[in-house]
């Protein structure tokens, strides 16, 4: 059998996205796990394959209205805005503390122009212990009338282009599922320069009080999260991984090692685990811990025997 | 802060929708101060999702129990009212920012309504032991008047108003308030208030504070995902030195007690 087996029979869950290699696959969702700290009290944090940060913006943002959360069926409906410390904050606040945390730091890159993208993304260029830049096109683009720059291909392809121009850093590129043709939105990426492309964001959606005949949340509309789009976020992660040369970075209501099975088979090189982290704040751990049974229980070595095992 | 599967050692209804959940947590007991809150997984699955927040209404440090009390709104609250005693209950907790409680100054006035008698209890049994306390208690009905009992027992002042008069004084907490603070003036002592309950309430409490300059601590609610400052989702409106003026705060995080005068109600 394999030759990782003989060695304590423990199986190799490291692997690599593009240029950066990590130790597990399993990576703590942007805007989930706040700076990293916060979750530091309830579990160690090296045990994780990477962090991505909450969305950072060139300016400190406020966010938006309350109420921001409200639970749905088997989900949750977000409109958090782009809260966040703002860049130079983040570097010099927040930073020491991700770097010393034993584990791969990705920084979640917000704007609302190109401009905005490129700056921030030229001064994050400049901070030792950054590992990679996750480019959130999802938000929406005022200069095209609020549009999410991911929803139109050569818009997308535009803002990676521009960032891939001042930074070294590899780049992974965002999705949203709001759109028609998401491996069309992945095409262009990969062609513009992503290093990997990360799938899915939020799905648009609303809740109403009809008791109060008012919505739910503050911002009107928000973004569904959780198991209720996991099936959603698997088709997709399937259809690009086809489409695509790049890693995949699969996400949506991954809750434990199973559902993390799924994506990988589905052709996702590594996972990212959001709204899981508010139910069980240590989801990302017992998912590490389940893959290494997995993979023991089928006397695999290497978690890469799984990436895109399925049979259609 | 602790994660930490505990069982449920005693549930009891005291009144219609109110029950009274005791927990086996040593840690949580051990760590607690009055005005943090436990985040509860009610069950293993994915609906309900989330967790849910409660006050710590007592603990008892030498057996190591946690108290909580609540009422049934919802589908979550409804399923944890109907738990066995024995049964696992994740806990997450304590969590959040508690009363501050200042040594010097007058008397301390607790102003409640409705389930927000629960944090206050911890308060009291906590903090108050031989100092003067006075706590205002306020519900629609005598039903919704909770733990005058038991405060009266420990040495704290209580005066009660319903809605419909049915216990107490008729009429709402806030009237009982602003008579305190009236006689307070007339005896020069000035008291520190701590207040929970619906937020129209706190909003009035506040605003009385505010005329009578009395220091006033609230505790406030919102919905959460995380707990743990992380989501930013349970963020309220608070007074900003900085433009424009105000900013976001976590219940979960620099509350969910906060000084009235930050709030932006
Ligand atoms: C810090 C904190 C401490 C709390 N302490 C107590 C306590 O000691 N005792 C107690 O009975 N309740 C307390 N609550 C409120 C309690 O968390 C909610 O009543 C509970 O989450 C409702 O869950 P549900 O599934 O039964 O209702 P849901 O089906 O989720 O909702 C039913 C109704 O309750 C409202 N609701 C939901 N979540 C909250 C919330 N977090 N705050 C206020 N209203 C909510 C909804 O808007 C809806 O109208 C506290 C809340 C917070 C934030
Ligand atoms: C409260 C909350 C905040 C989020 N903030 C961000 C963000 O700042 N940037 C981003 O790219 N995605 C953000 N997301 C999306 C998640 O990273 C993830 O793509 C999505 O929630 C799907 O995964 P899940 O079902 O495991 O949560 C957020 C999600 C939630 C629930
Ligand atoms: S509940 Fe997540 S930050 Fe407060």
């Amino acid at each position: 059998m394999s030759t990782v087996l003989s060695k304590k029979n423990v199986p190799d869950l490291s692997i690599e996205i593009g240029p950066i290699h990590l130790k597990n696959p399993v990576l703590a969702a942007s805007g989930t796990f706040g700076y990293g700290q916060e979750f530091e009290a309830v579990m160690d944090l090296s045990r994780l394959g990477g962090i991505v940060t909450k969305a950072i913006t060139l300016e400190p943002r406020l966010g938006n209205p309350p109420p921001r959360i409200v639970e749905t069926a088997s989900g949750m409906l977000n409109s958090i805005g782009l809260a966040n410390v703002g860049v130079a904050a983040f570097v010099r606040d927040k930073m020491p503390f991700l770097r010393s945390c034993g584990t791969a730091v990705i920084v979640n890159v917000a704007g609302r122009s190109m401009e905005e993208y490129v700056e921030v993304a030229r001064r994050l260029s400049d901070c030792p212990g950054i590992h990679a830049l996750e480019i959130n096109i999802s938000c929406p683009n005022v200069q095209e009338g609020g549009l999410a720059f991911g929803a139109d291909p050569k818009v997308a392809a535009a803002v990676i282009g521009a960032v891939r121009d001042v930074t070294q850093l590899p780049l992974i590129a965002k999705l949203t599922p709001n759109v028609t043709d998401i491996a069309g939105i992945a095409a262009a990426v990969q062609e513009a320069g992503a290093d990997a492309v990360s799938l899915i964001n939020t799905l648009v959606g609303m809740a109403i009080d009809a008791t109060r005949g008012r919505p739910e949340l503050g911002g009107v509309t928000g973004g569904l999260s959780g198991p209720a789009i996991k099936p959603v976020a698997l088709a997709m992660v399937w259809k690009v991984a086809q489409a695509v040369r790049i890693p995949v970075i699969g996400m949506g209501g991954i809750m434990n090692a199973g559902d993390a099975l799924e994506f990988m088979l589905a052709g996702a090189v590594a996972v990212q685990v959001g709204t899981a982290n508010f139910v069980d704040p240590t989801s990302t751990i017992r998912i590490v811990e389940g893959l290494e049974d997995t993979l023991r229980e089928r006397g695999m070595g290497s978690v890469k025997e799984i990436i895109g095992a399925l049979e259609v | 802060m602790t994660d930490t599967k505990t069982t449920i050692l005693h549930q009891e209804r005291i009144v219609p929708q109110i029950f009274r959940l005791c927990l086996s947590s040593p840690g949580i007991a051990q760590e607690a101060r009055p005005g943090q809150f436990v985040h509860l997984r009610i069950r293993e699955g994915t609906d309900p999702l989330l967790r849910r927040p409660f006050s710590i209404h007592r603990v008892d440090r030498e057996r190591g129990e946690v108290q909580v009390l609540y009422q049934v709104v919802g589908q979550g609250t409804r399923l944890l009212s109907r738990k066995p005693v024995g049964e696992r209950l994740d806990a997450l907790g304590p969590l959040g920012h508690g009363f501050e409680v200042s040594e010097e100054g007058g008397g301390v006035l607790l102003v409640a309504g409705g389930i927000g008698i629960a944090p206050r209890f911890f308060l009291c049994e906590d903090w108050l032991r031989g100092r003067a306390g006075t706590a205002l208690i306020g519900a629609r009905t005598r039903d919704g008047i909770l733990c005058h009992d038991l405060l009266r027992s420990g040495g704290v002042t209580v005066h009660i108003a319903t809605d419909d008069g049915s216990f107490g004084d008729r009429g709402v907490v806030t009237d009982l308030l602003n008579a305190q603070l009236e006689a307070g003036r007339e005896a020069s002592a000035s008291p520190i208030v701590y207040a929970c309950g619906p937020v129209a309430m706190l909003a009035s409490v506040a605003a009385l504070c505010r005329a009578y300059e009395v220091p006033c601590q609230v505790s406030l609610e919102s919905r959460m995902a995380c707990g743990l400052g992380a989501c930013l989702g349970c963020a309220v409106k608070v007074r900003s030195s900085v433009p424009p003026g105000y900013e976001y705060q976590r219940v979960c995080t620099e509350g969910p007690v906060f000084e009235a005068e930050e709030v932006i109600w």
